[in-house]
């Protein structure tokens, strides 16, 4: 039986509790509540959640009864299967060497319980990312640290009925950094330049851009939700030129993770990096200060905005990129206004 | 036909095939030094390539189509490093002078790298035939490719008659290879640097032969075979994975600490592990193949995965062989209760 190859290994009960939340919820029965989606799910392997996972990933009813040996044994040959797959090098990456097998199965399951638990972030209007062929989304960047982009990623992935895999392009940064880089690229990220963005959109992949750069992640608190330049608007032309429709996207919670009060910049020139934040409690707190505030998140996918309808031409009108970057900028700083003017607290 | 680097695995089985070609006259193979291999029925002309004695051979033999094989990182016997540059460079120089002067050649092919692409951060995942590089590579092999391109270019534009084909290869492997990276990959325990996993693509020897094949003959109809083509298997393999379908372990160190280890090997002579060598196994390379596909209008039989899986067969088991590995974790399978905690706790290294 070839089913040992598909069970899922970790936490993808929750993804695919997450799938079905939103649908007609079939079987019957025995959904799995919110708060089961796992904590800690790489490393902990709860007895409780076990035999509704392992009957959810094969398929069958059968072992519903059977009490948790069974679901065991699944989960232990599923893990198995994987780590087989891992050591001997068996698997597949892309030539961005993005790693499906991997993200899916522990970059996620890590990320997960941050985006449900700790951020518990709320996701409108995934309806606007189609369910096939490219698009591009467009997101405002803020909270020092990147963490909006990772959210983002889970956010897509969880919520959106054909799971899809949110591509993100990142700051060369990224790349230079050892492990973030491998990390990045194995979780599906490339360095935000406009042959890499073209490649992966004309290969239908959804790619997620935040084109306030480090402008945007760096600014101080006291500027929190208001967009900043878009660099040049090359964004537009990239979606332009492969025909996708660009989606925008508002992230609110992200601002105040890190609210960055002050930035050395000596001591930024020092490190080589755009920006040292200094935030309430870091660096004054060391490590502890590095916990981000655990702010309660929206992220509101806004109506496509279509690009197929202007010639091939297009691309290079200065003045149409400088208007469509506009329009995607408004529709962004307005969704974030409206936002906030819905939301109750910072935290709740 | 001319074909330099006879001496040289791949040029004497290059040599071998195409003079089984109807097409082909006369092979005429060229090298400082005697082949230790047969050539067939190819004549073997003891030239060096850096003398002007080249446009001799050249003009002697009325050679129409000159394949250019002899630009590799790694000299032949002794001399190291210093006889490598001064045959890429200088033998290239001579040649392409020679060419020039030969009004009967038509027909230039001539054996590159990717490597002139460099690797940096900074750089596009996927590089085609126009990326510019983002940094020039400082030196070595890869600075010699781009300086025999410079010369390609120049010849290229002085005598339009002639068709010229620039072949950029990915990492040659197979059974036989002798490029550097085979070299590391041989190592029973390969140093990594600490925190990157470069993206390796490789090109099977077989399909080295077929496209200079390809690109030495006529173009076959609606391809054309003069231009630069990048030339690499399918796919891309991460080098973690080399070194666990290799089963050889890993040894991640400290960036600095690679340039150390690679300068103490290249002392002992064992391998060239050089500062652009050393910047492949840091951020890595891929190429795009589609004009390969769609000009030059072939396809490699092997991917990067099967040259690879090819070559590892040749190399034999490491020290981990992905068979005894695969075999412990299904013991583990069979231990009653270590399973579970154990599969997990192993899965987070092999997810690195």
């Amino acid at each position: 039986m070839a089913d040992a190859k598909v069970i899922p290994f970790d936490d993808d009960r929750s993804r695919s509790g997450a799938g079905r939340r939103r649908g007609a919820l079939p079987g019957g029965g025995r959904v799995q509540g919110p708060s089961s989606a796992g904590p800690a799910p790489v490393s902990a392997l709860p007895g409780g959640q076990v035999p509704e996972g392992a009957a959810e990933a094969a398929g069958a009813a059968q072992d519903g009864g059977k009490g948790p040996g069974s679901g065991w044994d699944r989960r232990i040959a599923g893990g198995l299967a994987f780590l087989r797959r891992r050591l001997t090098g068996d698997y597949d990456v892309d030539e961005f060497g993005y790693d499906e097998e991997l993200t899916d199965q522990v970059l996620m399951s890590v990320l997960r319980p941050l985006a449900d638990k700790y951020f518990r972030v709320e996701v409108k209007g995934i309806e606007n990312i189609p369910s096939d062929g490219g698009a591009l989304i467009v997101a405002n960047h803020s909270g020092t640290l990147p963490l909006d982009g990772l959210m983002l990623q889970v956010a897509v992935h969880d919520n959106h009925p054909a799971e899809r895999h949110l591509r993100l392009l990142a700051a060369d940064l990224v790349f230079m950094l050892p492990v973030v880089n491998e990390l990045a690229r194995k979780a599906g990220h490339t360095l935000a330049c406009a042959e890499d963005a073209e490649r992966l959109l004309q290969a239908g992949e959804v790619v997620g851009v935040m084109p306030e750069g480090f402008k945007g992640i760096g600014k101080p608190f006291s500027e929190r939700y208001k967009l900043q330049r878009f660099g040049r608007g090359g964004f537009v032309s990239t979606a332009l030129r492969a025909g996708v429709p660009i989606v925008p996207c508002s992230i609110v919670g992200a601002e105040e993770i890190y609210p960055m009060i002050g930035n050395s910049k000596t001591l930024a020139r020092v490190l080589g990096i755009p920006y040292f934040p200094v935030t309430p409690t870091f660096p004054w707190l060391g490590p502890l200060g590095m916990l981000p505030l655990p702010t309660k998140w929206t992220i509101q996918f806004g109506e496509p905005i279509p690009t197929d309808g202007y010639p091939p031409e297009a691309a290079e009108d200065p003045m149409l990129m400088f208007n469509l970057t506009d329009q995607v900028r408004e529709q962004i700083q307005h969704t974030l206004y409206k936002l906030l003017v819905q939301r109750r607290s910072v935290f709740f | 036909m001319l074909v330099t680097g006879a001496a040289r695995q791949l040029s004497g089985r290059f040599v071998r095939r195409i003079q089984r070609d109807p097409g082909v006259d006369r092979v005429i193979a060229v090298d400082a030094v005697s082949p230790g291999h047969q050539l067939g029925d190819a004549e073997f002309v003891l030239a060096d390539i850096r003398q002007s004695a080249i446009a001799r051979v050249l003009a002697e033999h009325s050679v129409d189509t000159v394949v250019h094989l002899d630009v590799s990182a790694k000299a032949l016997g002794a001399g190291g490093r210093t006889t490598a540059k001064e045959t890429n460079v200088i033998g290239t120089m001579q040649l392409l002078g020679a060419c020039q002067k030969s009004p009967s050649v038509q027909r230039l092919v001539v054996k590159s790298s990717t490597s002139v692409y460099g690797s940096a951060p900074r750089d596009p995942a996927v590089f085609t035939e126009t990326t510019p590089p983002k940094s020039l590579p400082s030196g070595g092999f890869a600075k010699d490719a781009v300086e025999v391109e410079g010369y390609v270019r120049g010849f290229a534009r002085r005598r339009p008659d002639v068709a010229v084909c620039v072949l950029r290869f990915a990492n040659i492997l197979g059974p036989d290879p002798d490029s550097p990276l085979a070299d590391y990959l041989a190592l029973p325990v390969l140093p990594t640097v600490l925190g990157y996993d470069p993206r390796l693509q490789f090109v099977h020897e077989d399909d080295v032969v077929d496209v200079l094949e390809i690109a030495a003959r006529e173009p076959r109809r609606g391809t054309l075979n003069s231009g630069t083509f990048n030339i690499a298997g399918d796919g891309v393999l991460l080098l973690s994975q080399c070194s666990r379908r290799l089963g050889r372990p890993t040894v991640p160190l400290l960036l600095p600490a690679v340039t150390w280890v690679g300068t103490a090997l290249r002392t002992v002579g064992m391998t060239d592990f050089s500062p652009e060598q050393i910047r492949l196994l840091t951020h890595g390379r891929v190429v795009s193949t589609v004009q390969m596909r769609e000009t030059l209008g072939f396809r490699p039989k092997f991917t990067t995965a099967g040259t690879f899986a090819e070559f590892a067969r040749s190399r034999g088991p490491g020290l981990l062989p992905p068979e005894r590995v695969g075999r412990a974790v299904g013991r583990l399978a069979e231990l009653p209760m270590a399973g579970g905690p154990a599969d997990t706790t192993h899965s987070t290294h092999g997810a690195r």
